[in-house]
């Protein structure tokens, strides 16, 4: 079943955080739908919209972004899209 | 319409920094088909039951937390009422049948299993007498096994006989788990009007009309409230209610789409949701703290009662538009010991049993752990529980009384009871008799509120 995820990313603004975080999305071979990204009061803020084949995958690769959380000092989380579409949408 | 940038991050910061969660996913299961003539039978069928229906709660409500990025924080177990079961049973039994269903919530490693209940507001069967006799027992001897007597309803009125009893149990109870500060008490709840859907503990049960199995969700969020308002200090009345409202309703949203997905991979009906802002220990994850941001100095001044009656409804408003199927208590809850504002305002004298009271014609339940001088006398702790009832009674409300007289302690000392139940200041109560009204008995009539058919 295809859904979509969520996946943001915060943290200190550096050099390398999007090449990085993509690399582990491309190793995985998922699919990029939507990427915006801004400075906000001084944390870097990205938010990136996946495809995504099977939801119980999520936690396999939230595990994969650990290396690049500690790396970089970010924080990753992916979420199925659906209960953004359930807050923000009637 | 894709969803905005903006929303996203109010939603990560709702999980991340305001403790929005999933309070608890909790799996209603009737147990009307464990009768047996042989009680050994009943235990095995009950034990059977239940750890098979809920056997994959815990796994499942994990996995769905982890794919939305929402914490479910409890699983827990409401389970028919256990009186139901005990009609034949002794009152040994009914103490070994509680055992059976804290065996139970140990395997399903669950916090607490709930309906070890009787509902007798209008008279006592059998079964339901069995299982107050048993209740300081088998409060003392388990550990995760909640119960709930129901002694008033609108409808029929208040049953003192059975508040009578209830006041010698909640003392003999707090006697018999003295070594831990009383703790049996904090697992029984007295309620008057009780729902049959309620997700949250300790009144949690799976009522009459309920079906097979059922899960229900407790959603909270007083974090979540507490930062919206504080976004918008300088707003009138009107607007405190909508911000509070359009809270209210994106947080039953978030629960109701979450609630409904572990139902479905577990097989089961969804039930209701319910929204109550209920308070942990967290900092501020206070439902205080929503009153003082509103305008108090502290919890329990003049006031304190028009800023809770416009929180109260404003939740529910904001719950109804959002799901059709809004149950069980859904408001606030305003437990003492869990709630670090509510404990400042006793300590600091703005808040007292009087005031608690009050707070209760306009909170979603009642008094709610409250630790009172142990020296208060079970005639004392029943007069107290028929207060609320009549409360409740009157105003067609849930109300309910959770005390605990802490065996041993007096007004001024301040009891740890640990964990999710916090600590508490103990609160003296009046020193004045109320013996003869409870000694007196019989049945307060229903009242004329519940003529209206």
């Amino acid at each position: 079943m295809q859904k979509r995820a969520v996946v943001s990313v915060v943290g200190k603004d550096q050099v390398g955080i999007i090449a990085k975080v993509t690399t582990v999305i491309s190793d995985n071979n998922i699919n990029i739908l939507d990427i915006s990204q801004t400075i906000l009061e001084g944390f870097f803020t990205m938010i990136m919209l996946i495809e995504i084949n099977d939801p119980s995958n999520l936690e396999t690769l939230q595990e994969k972004f650990k290396p690049v959380e500690q790396e970089l000092g970010l924080k990753i989380n992916i979420q199925l899209e659906d209960v953004f579409q359930a807050m923000h949408r009637v | 319409m894709p969803i905005a940038f903006t929303e996203i991050q109010e939603t990560i910061r709702m999980v991340e920094m305001e403790h929005l969660d999933i309070r608890t996913v909790t799996m209603g299961i009737s147990l009307r088909d464990c009768a047996d003539h042989d009680f050994e039978k009943v235990k095995q069928k009950v034990y059977d039951k239940i750890t098979s229906y809920a056997k994959d709660l815990k796994s499942t409500a994990n996995q769905v937390a982890k794919e939305y990025g929402v914490p479910i924080i409890n699983k827990r177990i409401a389970i028919s009422p256990a009186a139901e079961l005990l009609g034949n049973a002794t009152k040994e039994q009914a103490i070994e049948l509680a055992e059976t269903l804290d065996k139970a919530a140990q395997t399903l490693d669950v916090d607490f299993i709930g309906g070890f209940s009787a509902l007798v507001h209008k008279g006592i069967s059998k079964g339901d007498q069995i299982l107050l006799d048993a209740l300081p027992e088998a409060l003392s001897k388990t550990e995760r096994v909640c119960s709930s007597i129901s002694v008033a309803t609108t409808r029929t009125g208040i049953n003192m006989d059975a508040v009578r009893q209830m006041g010698q149990i909640i003392h003999d109870t707090a006697k018999s788990t003295q070594d831990n500060n009383s703790i049996g008490c904090a697992k029984l709840v007295v309620f008057c009007n009780p729902v049959e859907d309620n997700p949250f503990m300790a009144g949690a049960f799976h009522g009459a009309g309920e079906g097979e199995a059922v899960l229900s969700v407790g959603v909270s969020g007083p974090g979540v409230v507490l930062h919206a308002l504080q976004r918008y200090p300088d707003a009138d009345l009107g607007e405190v209610s909508d911000v509070i409202k359009k809270t209210a309703f994106k947080i039953t949203r978030a629960g109701e789409i979450i609630g409904r997905v572990v139902a479905e991979r577990l097989n089961v009906p969804f039930g209701i949701m319910d929204l109550s802002l209920a308070p942990t220990n967290a900092m501020n994850d206070s439902v205080a703290e929503i009153l003082e941001e509103i305008g108090l100095e502290r919890v329990g001044t003049h006031g304190t009662i028009a800023a809770l009656a416009l929180m109260n409804d404003a939740v529910k408003k904001g719950g109804a538009m959002a799901s059709s199927y809004v149950g069980g208590l859904s408001g606030a809850f305003i437990p003492v010991s869990e709630d670090n504002g509510m404990i400042r305002g006793i300590e600091e004298g703005a808040l007292n049993l009087s005031k608690l009271e009050a707070m209760t014609c306009v909170c979603s339940v009642g008094l709610d752990m409250i630790a009172l001088e142990g020296k208060a006398s079970p005639e004392t702790l029943a007069a107290i529980i028929a207060d609320e009832a009549a409360i409740g009674m009157i105003n067609k409300k849930t109300t309910a009384v959770r005390v605990i007289p802490v065996i041993g302690k007096e007004e001024g000392e301040t009891v740890e009871f640990g964990g999710l139940l916090g600590r508490a200041p103990i609160i003296g109560v009046n020193q004045f008799s109320s013996d003869k009204l409870i000694q007196r008995g019989g049945r307060i009539p229903a009242p004329l509120q519940s003529l209206i058919n």
